[in-house]
């Protein structure tokens, strides 16, 4: 009898616990709702529009016109690889510049620290536009840069820097550089130091201690921060077009012609999905390539 | 579930206030015009816009767009940004055909003393401007580019160059500096093969070709800037930049006249005092006192005729007899018919 009772009264403990478990699982799934209202809303149906659309000729019926035109034309496979590979080196150039800057910020001290963070973000609280600007101001034929060398004898004729693919650089690197700042800094702060110290102890030299305990750490921080500005480089769309002098046509450049070279928002659609096709084939076999979930478990 | 209630109703305000505040209701009395900005929507607006709107008693609101696509972008999408536009007659011509324009009434805009062909269905037309050769005068002194042949010259004028980014108005420098005679230019131009030598005729100075530029504003400046030598654009952006103190000079004589005027989007609420107001600024002493701080001619005859404009200015603007006789007129026709593919062909020229 006894036993039985208590069986009973854990098969009803039981019951109670699945039925809180279901409520919290409940209200923790209507804590998303908004959210999921919002992506529905504002991101699944209006790409599910962006593809239908892209299927959509001139003459208002379904046809591959807008697909057959990039697949025939070469202008638009140049302007995709231009896109890509602006993206990617831009994407380089932001970690060859910023991962040394993020490392020494998490090593100083949070006060420091900090000062370091508003230098960050001053110039990435500045209007895109004002700084595409001052670029031009500082580097072109007759600009700041260029009198002030030549004054001082470092180069005799004026080095054309922008309106061309340097130019769409250096604006772009300006611009991205604290995307990738700021989520490696997140992540390199969580980084426990006593790790480093344990692997001095262990006998490694600074050099191999960054390199077999610090980087990898940091990994997870420095995709983050990649990804973050590779997609975002490849809708740049107002500094290619200032700096790039009409020499660095990018994707963005081109759907915003195309709507009013055919007045169909088919053939400006066709190249979004062709854009966001491409660049999800290549984060595909990126995240093959480099397990970023495993990565996360790691650190 | 209260939570969950009103997290609810959260989204729900949010949503419901991004829907209230997307179209705009616009009030009575009152006319939202777009330009082109710069120099020429400055002249404009001190010109024509506020001075005809003061004249009816009603307030413009300007701002200035990106091109018939902001117009087709704004019909189709059911927004209501603005009620008049200012631009060239081929846009408007293939806004039209998109039927994405109210089709002008004539019997409330008099163009009675237009100049032939400088209005359609679609497009009043305001002013006459030119595509020309500008050089810079610290390089060459007054001995410029005088003619498209010398443009495309790059021996006899070294230096960097700019072109348009796009396709209008610039493969007809081409055929002109490639021999072309003004007559012929669009016979020429009328297949594959003529655009193809044109594009051929500009491959042949695309390593001289430093900027391509994309608009009015950043022609002037690129002159200012003393960052390219010499470029095609807008003879009354040029003007304005040397009066602003830039070494810029430019001949007539490499001249190609267009025109550019006013549409109305489809739609719009305020239809009837949009006709209103562009038969206003279609009198001559609006034109007369725009030309003053752009060259750029008037469309209505009786401006001269009038003797709104003093001779000096005249002679000056794109339009006077002794300039207009070297010109060759833009095709509005041609464009119709071949613009979308010659753009594709130009875009591939230049992302060679």
């Amino acid at each position: 009898m006894a036993t039985k009772t208590i069986l009973n009264k854990e098969h009803i403990n039981k019951i109670e616990l699945d039925q809180l478990d279901r409520k919290e699982r409940y209200t923790l799934f209507g804590l998303t709702v908004p959210y999921l209202a919002l992506v529905l809303g504002l991101i699944i149906i209006p790409i599910g529009w962006l593809f239908y659309m892209s299927f959509i000729g001139r003459d208002e019926t379904l046809s591959l016109e807008n697909y057959e035109r990039i697949w025939n034309s070469k202008a638009y496979f140049r302007i995709f690889k231009t896109t890509f590979q602006i993206s990617i080196l831009t994407t380089l150039i932001c970690v060859l510049l910023g991962y040394p800057l993020t490392y020494f910020m998490s090593q100083l001290s949070n006060r420091w620290a900090n000062i370091c963070l508003i230098g960050v973000l001053i110039p990435f609280w500045t209007s895109l536009l004002v700084r595409t600007y001052a670029w031009l101001v500082l580097l072109q034929k007759k600009g700041l840069i260029n009198s002030l060398a030549i004054d001082w004898g470092l180069w005799s004729e004026p080095i054309k820097f922008v309106h061309n693919t340097s130019g769409t650089l250096i604006g772009m690197v300006h611009i991205m550089l604290p995307f990738l700042i700021l989520p490696l800094y997140a992540n390199m702060r969580t980084i426990d130091k006593d790790c480093l110290k344990a692997a001095a102890n262990l006998g490694a030299t600074p050099t191999r201690a960054f390199w077999t305990v610090f980087f990898p750490l940091s990994l997870p921080g420095l995709f983050a921060g990649l990804l973050i500005v590779f997609v975002l480089c490849l809708g740049f769309y107002v500094t290619p077009a200032l700096l790039g002098g009409g020499k660095v046509i990018m994707a963005a450049m081109k759907i915003s012609d195309n709507i009013e070279l055919y007045f169909s928002w088919g053939a400006a659609s066709a190249l979004g999905v062709v854009l966001l096709v491409v660049t999800m084939i290549i984060l595909f076999i990126a995240s093959k390539l480099v397990s970023i979930d495993q990565l996360g478990n790691r650190s | 579930m209260n939570t969950m209630k009103n997290y609810k109703n959260i989204a729900m305000t949010a949503v419901m206030a991004g829907m209230l505040s997307l179209p705009s209701v616009a009030i009575a009395k009152d006319l939202r015009i777009v330009s082109w900005g710069g120099a020429y929507q400055n002249a404009q607006s001190i010109g024509i816009f506020q001075p005809a709107g003061e004249a009816m008693g009603i307030t413009i609101n300007e701002d200035t767009y990106g091109g018939i696509s902001d117009v087709k972008l704004m019909v189709k999408s059911g927004a209501d940004k603005f009620d008049i536009f200012s631009s060239g007659a081929g846009s408007c011509a293939s806004g039209g055909a998109e039927g994405v324009l109210e089709k002008l009434d004539y019997s409330v805009i008099d163009v009675s003393n237009h100049l032939t062909g400088m209005y359609s269905d679609y497009c009043a037309g305001a002013d006459i401007f030119s595509v020309v050769a500008a050089w810079n005068t610290d390089t060459y002194g007054e001995n410029g580019p005088r003619s498209w042949a010398d443009f495309y010259d790059t021996k006899k004028f070294p230096g960097s160059r700019a072109m348009r980014s796009k396709v209008d108005g610039q493969l007809e420098t081409a055929l002109l500096a490639d021999g072309v005679a003004i007559a012929d230019v669009y016979t020429v131009l009328d297949s594959e093969e003529g655009i193809n030598r044109a594009l051929d005729k500009i491959r042949s100075i695309k390593d001289h070709i430093d900027v391509w530029w994309t608009s009015g504003a950043m022609h002037a400046q690129l002159m200012k800037d003393g960052e390219v030598d010499m470029t095609t654009g807008w003879n009354g952006r040029f003007d304005v930049a040397k009066k602003d103190g830039a070494k810029v000079s430019y001949d007539y004589k490499t001249g190609i006249m267009d025109w550019e005027g006013y549409g109305i989007p489809k739609g719009i609420a305020n239809k009837d005092l949009a006709m209103e107001f562009i038969n206003e600024m279609m009198k001559p002493e609006y034109m007369a006192e725009f030309a003053k701080y752009i060259t750029y001619g008037p469309t209505n005859k009786k401006t001269y005729e009038l003797g709104l404009i003093p001779d000096d200015l005249a002679r000056a603007l794109p339009s006077h007899p002794e300039n207009a006789k070297h010109q060759l007129t833009i095709s509005q026709d041609w464009y119709a018919k071949w613009r979308t593919i010659a753009a594709e062909m130009y875009t591939e020229m230049m992302t060679e």
